[in-house]
């Protein structure tokens, strides 16, 4: 029987395995660009809210500490977004008439609620607790990033799992003195304080399914 | 699945016509360790007269934990010293009295705790922030601050430190 192709046809081939290949590879590549981009984990991407809080202009200009607002992150699963009484204890007299604030004062008068929207959202089968990472020494910009030097809030990090596996698996890299948790612009600890850190804080590496999925 | 109806704190709800998930607790409810039985420790107040003292014995870790409660919560307006002349005062906030003032050094303990329990003019309540405990633990802390600024000369330790006077 006479070939089907003639050996002229041979590259043709060739370059379509390969072309194939290419294709799959570039196929991967892409899907793992998307999996771990802002599009997806929303990192670095701002959300609208009925206020257009800045954290840069509290924090940094005017040196008030996290906890003046987030109240229970020393104590509790959840740091706590302020309530309207936290705002309006500056507020009721600073920018008192500004347009900007009014959905704030109209919150106070009425007592619901402002609806602001959830930057951090976790899924639901993620248990995390700020008061122990706050406890053990890990920062406010640990995962958060520089939230006083950002205007208006983001996600400072991706929160995917492999982003809290990195630091679970070995948590010593990111420990700070207690004392320095809440400094924004704390330098980071020398190699010889973190094992020391670790052997005061009781750190372990917690890498169980059940420490975080229970 | 990453949203499994699971209420997380804060979280919206529409069963509620308020929209909240978290409900109001009933008027007259006691929370577990909230039982205010011991009405001076947490109004500063004993038959309508300002404690004196602190109800409890006062150690160095105590005013540690005051100076860092007062340095998040109370100096944004009035200033890490007690001057009156914070951050929030200077952007526009009613400026408070210094602590050094004669009347505030003179004040019995409890007017002070009264004040972060129940507010002050302008100054709204901190109740709900800061723990009856921690109240009396800056309460203590700004008599630190007003002995600070007060302190006789025969106070300082060391003599080398008064050269140059």
């Amino acid at each position: 029987m006479a070939q089907l192709f003639h050996p002229s046809t041979n590259p043709f081939s060739k370059v379509s395995i390969a072309g194939l290949l290419a294709l799959v590879l570039t196929g991967l590549v892409l899907l793992f660009v998307y999996w771990r981009s802002p599009y997806l984990t929303g990192q670095s991407v701002v959300r609208a809210q009925p206020v257009p809080f800045g954290h840069k202009h509290h924090v940094e200009e005017l040196g008030i500490d996290c906890r003046f607002c987030h109240s229970s992150v020393e104590d509790s699963a959840y740091a706590g977004i302020p309530p309207t009484e936290t705002c309006m204890t500056c507020h009721s007299q600073i920018w008192a008439d500004s347009p900007m604030l009014e959905p704030v004062r109209a919150s106070y008068r009425t007592d619901q609620p402002l609806a602001w929207t959830r930057v951090h959202d976790l899924p639901d089968f993620v248990y995390f607790d700020h008061s122990v990472h706050v406890r053990k020494g890990i920062g406010c910009a640990t995962c958060h990033g520089r939230v006083d030097q950002t205007n208006l809030t983001m996600k400072g990090a991706s929160l995917q799992m492999i982003w809290c596996l990195d630091c679970h698996r070995g948590p010593e890299a990111s420990l700070r003195p207690r004392e320095e948790v809440f400094n924004m612009a704390y330098g980071g600890a020398s190699e010889e304080l973190r094992r020391q850190l670790r052997e005061q804080h009781e750190v372990q590496s917690m890498t169980n399914c059940s420490t975080c999925h229970r | 699945m990453r949203d499994t109806g699971r209420l997380k704190p804060l979280e919206g709800s529409s069963v509620f016509a308020d929209g909240r998930s978290a409900r109001p607790p009933v008027p007259g409810t006691v929370a577990r360790e909230h039982l205010r039985g011991d009405a001076a420790f947490h109004t500063g107040k004993r038959d309508g007269q300002f404690l004196a003292e602190i109800p409890f014995p006062v150690t160095r870790a105590d005013l540690e934990r005051g100076r860092e409660r007062f340095n998040i919560y109370c100096s944004p307006c009035h200033d890490r010293t007690g001057s009156g002349r914070g951050m929030i005062v200077q952007r526009g906030f009613k400026q408070p009295p210094s602590y050094h003032d004669q009347r505030l050094r003179e004040a019995p303990v409890g007017y002070f705790f009264d004040v972060m329990t129940a507010g002050f003019g302008v100054m709204y309540s901190f109740a709900s922030r800061i723990p009856a405990e921690d109240r009396w633990k800056i309460a203590a802390y700004l008599r630190v601050l007003q002995y600070s600024q007060h302190a006789p000369l025969s106070a300082v330790a060391d003599p080398a430190l008064l050269e140059g006077r």
